[in-house]
């Protein structure tokens, strides 16, 4: 009775902590500008399928997509298992479908058995690859600190998870063979892991503390379940919810093509229009709607897909792997432009919370966060883009900066000052006379 | 054989009352850069070999946009493509064929939206076209016997706009052996150039990134370096300069390889 009742505290507090920052997080995305996405719901699906689902992209390296299948296929099926535990808990009861489903539940909780050592195999080895082996994109500037940490707790939460599952099953089956099971039935459970190693780990152990361990593998299993929860909204690993409306929102269009600015449109429309009056008073706009800026200074001038995007990273580091710029000791990296976008993002959120809608911190993503020199360095190649296995476009959000810093603040690289003018007064990007563009056709 | 090249202009065409099947947009670097110069050539003589009707818009044309706009300079864009968009749409244009996978990618992707629609074809699909439909045939000329040849995704044509086969398949047909680079097709690393670099110094690094390209096409022990765009030409260019393999390995583009092998 008290056990159920700390139970469904804890669950309610759980999913209701882990609803709170979901529409934190959800808020903070609708900072961001509109954008239609609501075209093309099949191909959408199909794609969402394929990749978020199907984890397309990720078989471009064969053995981190094996090992990261291993413990997502794990954490789909021990669903299964959580819902058993759900309801035990509020009820009081233990293992409620054993006595309906008979093989079937054998055939689950087996499957989810050797899907958890599977998991933890991946687990160790991700572990090793991060700490251990010398792997680039582990290893650089924005891999260290709070990132770093963050990629080895979700790896710890993940054994103990898994170190929790095994001690309740093994326990229960030791305690199930001796008849002091709250399971109904007799005998061994038959589950294809703890049937052999329950009764030799803990086969010799007496009775009451079979009941204590078994109680500390309930109970460890589903504080761990919530605690990593509630974890993931602050961390790089909310991608395992957000990669699937990442990919289906994803850009459909081919990937060179870049957006046309409608702002700049009308304006250059009005040039070409002779029936344009250039004296004509500007027509009249909204006070209250502040114009919008020409590309994107701030967290606020991107669109809700790239802010969606910045919250899907999970900091692989496959896009900065691929950067010809980084690839060349350049300072740009795709990942950290998505990571930068995110703190930002959650910086710029919180001041408007806490200190009122106008609130103002003096800082922005371009500049305090992404410098020139990352921007300018971009080869606009899209092998980052290429390279997402979620289908995170961070090009998008370097281009529309670049935008800001030569729309706005005319902030240009010289040289790229000659290319301008050049293309203006001679329609090409070199000092070329436009008239003589058809010479080659008479040279020989 | 060697035949005077005649390339008419739109407005020619315009004048005689005569609509071209195609029109062949030559692109800034096409038009004045000495080494691209050479790829509009070969393009202008296979396409006059394969008896196509085409024409230019000679100093109608103007630069696309593509550099201003990757640049982030959106207006200086938008006013170039609105001014090519009311010439080709004055000459009711319907086809384009380009040599340059910048021009290409813009005219293709982002004019649409701006009221210029039109087939827009890469020169590397057009070729692949013309040798299936038999229009164009390739001598068997010994020009690439027992030779290997290379070739280097642009990232406009390649990861941009997922046209990866018809260069290949069009260099398969003549008789050499086609080899691929460690990083190809959707894995392609850049020649640098892209996103307005051509017109720019490169941020400080560690290494040029056509260097970087380069050693990819060294490793493959090809002799000859294909490419599809003038700016990756210029690049690998200076590559194999830098590399001293001029010797060895020669920088062309897939145009020029097929007008060799048709002897034109």
């Amino acid at each position: 009775m008290i056990s159920s009742i700390i139970f469904s505290i804890l669950l309610i507090g759980g999913f209701a902590w882990f609803g709170i920052n979901i529409k934190r997080i959800a808020a903070n995305i609708n900072i961001g500008r509109d954008l239609d996405r609501s075209d093309n719901k099949m191909e959408r699906l199909r794609l969402m399928t394929l990749v978020a689902l199907g984890q397309k992209k990720m078989f471009k390296k064969p053995v981190p997509a094996l090992l990261h299948t291993f413990i997502y296929v794990a954490f789909l099926m021990t669903q299964i298992e959580l819902i058993e535990i759900i309801i035990d808990g509020f009820t009081g009861g233990h293992r409620f479908f054993y006595p309906m489903a008979g093989d079937f539940y054998t055939i689950a909780i087996s499957i989810i058995e050797i899907l958890s050592v599977l998991a933890l195999v991946a687990t160790f080895a991700f572990l090793a690859r991060r700490n251990l082996l010398k792997i680039p994109r582990f290893r650089m500037d924005e891999m260290t600190g709070w990132p770093k940490l963050d990629g080895n707790i979700i790896l710890y939460m993940e054994f103990l998870l898994v170190i929790f599952i095994f001690t309740m099953n093994g326990t229960d089956e030791a305690l199930h063979l001796r008849g002091e099971s709250h399971a109904a039935g007799e005998g061994g459970f038959g589950f294809a892991m703890s049937s052999w190693y329950g009764p030799a780990i803990f086969g010799g152990m007496e009775t009451g503390t079979l009941h204590i361990l078994e109680r500390v593998g309930w109970w460890g299993h589903i504080i761990m379940v919530l605690t990593f929860m509630n974890y993931l909204p602050y961390s790089k690993h909310f991608h395992i919810f957000l990669a699937f409306p990442n990919v289906f929102y994803a850009n459909l269009k081919p990937k060179g093509r870049l957006t046309n600015m409608e702002s700049v449109t009308n304006e250059v429309k009005l040039m070409f229009d002779p029936n344009a009056d250039p004296y004509a008073a500007a027509p009249p706009t909204d006070p209250n709607v502040v114009p919008q800026a020409f590309g994107a200074k701030d967290v606020n001038d991107l669109t809700w897909m790239n802010l969606l995007n910045a919250y899907t990273c999970t900091e692989c580091g496959r896009c900065t792997e691929q950067c010809p710029a980084n690839q060349t000791g350049k300072l740009l990296s795709p990942r950290k432009i998505m990571m930068d976008t995110r703190d930002r993002l959650e910086e710029y959120a919180t001041n408007k919370r806490k200190n009122g809608k106008d609130a103002d911190d003096g800082k922005a993503l371009l500049g305090d966060y992404i410098t020139e020199e990352e921007l300018w360095a971009c080869t606009s190649c899209n092998a980052c883009v290429e390279a997402c296995p979620v289908n995170i476009d961070p090009l998008a959000i370097i281009v529309d900066l670049r935008r800001y810093l030569v729309m706005e603040q005319s902030k240009v690289p010289t040289e790229l000052t000659g290319m301008f003018s050049n293309i203006e007064n001679n329609g090409a990007p070199w000092q070329f006379a436009q008239a003589d563009r058809l010479k080659w056709a008479e040279e020989d | 054989m060697s035949q005077p090249l005649k390339v008419h202009t739109m407005a020619e065409y315009l004048a005689k009352g005569e609509v071209p099947e195609i029109l062949f947009w030559v692109g800034c670097s096409g038009s004045f850069d000495d080494r691209a110069k050479k790829i509009t050539k070969a393009i202008a003589k296979i396409l006059t070999k394969a008896e196509i009707k085409f024409a230019v818009l000679g100093a109608e044309e103007s630069c696309t946009g593509d550099p201003a706009k990757r640049a982030g300079n959106e207006f200086l864009f938008q006013m170039q493509a609105m001014q090519n968009i009311q010439v080709l749409n004055g000459y009711e244009v319907k086809k384009i064929v380009t040599g340059c996978p910048h021009c290409f990618n813009t005219l293709k992707n982002e004019y649409p939206e701006l009221g210029g629609n039109y087939e827009v074809i890469h020169h590397t699909q057009l070729i692949q076209e013309l040798i299936n439909t038999n229009k164009l045939t390739i001598s068997d000329g010994e020009a690439f016997k027992g030779k290997k040849i290379t070739f280097h995704d642009p990232c406009y044509l390649g990861r941009a706009n997922d046209v990866y086969d018809a260069p290949r398949e069009v260099i398969e047909k003549l008789d050499a052996e086609l080899v691929e680079m460690k990083r190809c097709r959707t894995k392609g690393l850049c020649c640098g150039a892209g996103g307005a670099q051509m017109f720019k110094e490169a941020e400080k690094g560690n290494k040029e990134i056509n260097v970087e390209r380069t050693e990819d096409v060294i490793e493959t022990k090809a002799n000859i370096v294909a490419t599809g765009c003038p700016f990756c030409n210029t690049m690998m260019t200076d590559g194999i300069k830098l590399a001293e393999k001029e010797g060895s390995v020669e920088v062309l583009d897939v145009a020029e390889l097929i007008a060799k092998a048709a002897d034109l």
